[in-house]
Formats: C-alpha cells, structure tokens, sequence
C-alpha cells in the first residue's frame, strides 16, 4: 500500500483544501504539522522553490502547491470524483479554481495591513465576492460544483470560512447576506458537508493566531 | 472534436501565443479573431464577462479562458496527436507545477521591469533572472522541458522570449549572457513551426512596450 504524507499547517486554507480532498476520496494518509517559522528540512528538500506548505509526499516523491496537489489526487484516485469528466466542464471548473487562486489573497490581506491598505484590500474582496455571487454560483444549485461539492467549492474555502473569521475580528463587514444572498447560502452548504465540517480549523483559535500575527505585523512596519 | 474554433487575441500577447502554438502542434484550423483591448468588442465581454481579456478560445460557441486552461482543454480534445501533458501522472503534476510557476512569476516580474526604474527595477531584474535560472534546472540536459519532446511547459514559457528584449533595452541589461541555456532552448523551440509561427518579431514587441510608456505616462 502507497504511502501518503501530508505537510501542513492548520491554520492554511490551502492545506485545508488538500486534507478535504483526502478525506472526502477516503484516502488514508499521515498528517505532519510544520512549524512555519522553523522550517523543517524535509519542507525545504520537497519544496525547494516556495518552502511552504502544503506539500503532499505519495511514494517517496514530492508535490507542491495546492491546485497541482489537488489535480494529481484527482487522477491517481478517480473514486468521489472532484472535476467534471466533460473537457468543456472541466474547463470551466478550472477557470473558477484558478480564479480562486488569484483572489484569495485580497482575504489574508485583510489581517495583514490597516489603513488604505487595508481598505484596498477590502475593496478587492467585494469585487471577488460580487464575481461570484453573479457569475459563479448557479441558481438552485447548492454547490459551485451543481449538485454535489468539488474542486471549484474546496478552492473557495477561503471565503467560506477564513473570511468571516478575519471580518468579526477586523472589525470590518465585507460578506453581508442580503448583499450576497447565494453566496451565504453557499457558505451554509459547503460547511455542512460533513468531511468539511468536521475538519475545519477551530475559529477561537484562529483568531487568537491571527491577532497576533497582525500586531507583529503592523509593529514590525512602522518600525 | 470537429467544430468550430475562434481565438479572440492580441497580437503581443504571450498568453495568447501559447494557445497558438498549441492549436498549431495540433494541427487545427481557427479563425485568429484581433481584438483591441482599448475597445473591447461585444463578443469579448461576452465570452469572457468575469475578466474581459484575451486570449478566449471558443469551440462550438463554448467559450474557455486563460491560456494554460485552453492548452489543456485542447490537448484532452485532441488527444490523438502530438500531446503535451505527459502521460504519467506524476510528470504531469511536474509539468503543471512550473506552468504554474511561469504564470506566478514572469509576467509581473517583467512588467515590472519595462515600468519602473531605479531600485525597484534593480530588485525586479535580480528576481527575474532568478526566475530564469531556476527554470535552467529543472531543464537540465533535456531537448525540452518535456523531455525529448515539446511539451507543456515549453509551451507555458516560450512566448516570454518575444519580450525579453524589451525587458532588456528597457532594464540596461542582457537575458542571455545570465540565462545562456535557456536562450539555446528556446532556439531549439523557433525550429519548430508551430512556434516559430505563433511568436511574433521581438522589435515589434519592443516598439509596442515604448508605445504603452507614452500612453501611461512612463519615462
């Protein structure tokens, strides 16, 4: 039996996005939590160009970042498929993913800078938001995927659950329901999906890490 | 796969070139649709309503966006001739991977180059040629970043090297003298026709760049 190894954080969406796709193709594998700020010198031999996280290890050899993670499950393990067969589906699906990978960042952004910076940031937000409340979700439809959850929903994990953390200890309001109607709707979907459910990082303490990642941040800048 | 296929583009773009190689490897016959991203026609802003950019590749009316989406789409469509994406799983991760890395990295890194000046510029050089010289060894000895054969990240990169001499009259310095072998991979690459057809004339490219610093205002 192939040896799968996971090099994590608890905290990255992005880790997060690998260890729903395990979980929900029933794949057993070993989780290894990385202290980021002392990077261990497996994560540097298995992922030389970013040394950062995740990094899934099958066989002895290494895969780096989360999309191409997520796209090699796929096709090693077609059981609980996460992309539509159909090229032209699937092109889509990826179009959405890669627009996910582009835009999540405006989200830890948010944590990360005050001010016009931070107000920039939000404004970026929105746009994504309103992106994808107009163009990405499909009218009775419960997931970004259709009727079931897939690669499209886990890369949006940012929004589903990073976000309204962030926001409630920001102090900001970005995600408003009676603005974002399927949207938040989405989010309730996606969230009671038990795998997800029962694997997302617990919101107190990403805020007490958060908070504290924003005052060495902001020290650390006007220093 | 018979169906129509029309590529909405413009002409400098390197994002578009690597859907014309690939269209080209496979030997498919599109209409090139010129659109101009000052005036953006109604087709484009309905093909693409989320970003309104180019290249949009459309089959069978169905339009598909960003280009390394459209080279993969293409290559699953015609996948009974000259494929790009490796058959091995994990070599196709490999491949996706550094396509994914010249995306994250080369475009702003140049841009960067051709609009700032001073340390900034300095700081953008120095990240760039890094850039370069780590896609030199993943490279290694190889003919292509496919191995024997032309493959997708060769397809993902070349179109870069039609600005890289804008890159270096604008930032003082030479591409090739740091990155040599890279150069000489990409002379392997003008060989083939589906490349030396899809890239267009580097001076060209250049006169454009010194046309974009007049209209934004750029010294």
């Amino acid at each position: 039996m192939a040896v799968v190894k996971l090099l994590g954080a608890w905290l990255s969406p992005y880790c997060c996005r690998v260890i729903w796709a395990l979980k929900l193709k029933a794949i057993p594998y070993e989780y290894i939590e990385e202290d980021l700020s002392v990077k261990s010198p497996l994560l540097l031999q298995c992922n030389p160009v970013y040394k950062r996280v995740p990094v899934l290890i099958h066989d002895g050899k290494p895969i780096s970042e989360s999309t191409v993670i997520l796209r090699y499950i796929e096709e090693i393990w077609p059981q609980n498929p996460l992309l539509p067969s159909d090229p032209y589906e699937k092109a889509v699906a990826l179009f959405w993913i890669k627009f996910a990978d582009d835009k999540s960042p405006s989200i830890s952004k948010l944590y990360r800078t005050d001010g016009e910076e931070q107000q920039q940031a939000a404004k970026e937000c929105s746009e994504m938001l309103e992106i994808i409340e107009e163009h990405g979700l499909i009218e009775g439809k419960k997931f970004l995927g259709g009727d079931e959850i897939n690669m499209v929903d886990i890369a949006f994990c940012s929004v589903a659950h990073w976000l309204g953390v962030i926001e409630e200890f920001a102090g900001l309001k970005i995600l408003e329901p009676h603005k974002f109607p399927k949207l938040s709707s989405w989010i309730q979907n996606f969230k009671s999906v038990p795998v997800i459910k029962e694997n997302l990082p617990d919101s107190d303490k990403m805020v007490a890490l958060l908070k504290r990642r924003r005052e060495m941040l902001l020290a650390s800048k006007s220093n | 796969m018979e169906g129509a296929v029309v590529l909405l583009d413009f002409w400098p773009s390197m994002f578009g070139m690597r859907t014309r190689i690939a269209l080209a490897e496979k030997e498919i016959k599109y209409e090139y649709s010129e659109q101009d991203l000052w005036n953006k026609g109604e087709l484009l802003l309905q093909m693409n309503p989320v970003h309104k950019k180019i290249p949009v590749l459309i089959h069978n009316g169905k339009p598909v966006c960003e280009s390394l989406n459209q080279v993969q789409y293409i290559d699953e469509v015609w996948n009974d001739r000259a494929p790009l994406l490796p058959a091995n799983t994990y070599k196709r991760a490999n491949a996706r991977f550094w396509a994914d890395f010249v995306d994250k990295k080369l475009y702003d890194l140049g841009s960067k180059i051709w609009k700032t000046k001073g340390e900034e510029q300095e700081a953008a050089k120095k990240e760039f040629i890094d850039c370069l010289k780590l896609l030199e060894g993943e490279l290694g000895d190889s003919l292509y970043f496919g191995g024997k054969d032309f493959g997708y990240v060769d397809v993902a990169l070349v179109p870069f090297y039609c600005w890289f001499y804008a890159y270096e009259q604008c930032g003082n310095f030479s591409i090739e003298a740091e990155c040599p072998k890279l150069i000489a991979w990409v002379k392997r690459c003008m060989q083939k026709e589906s490349v030396a057809k899809s890239l267009v004339d580097r001076e060209k490219v250049y006169e454009f760049v010194l046309q974009l610093k007049k209209l934004y205002g750029i010294e």
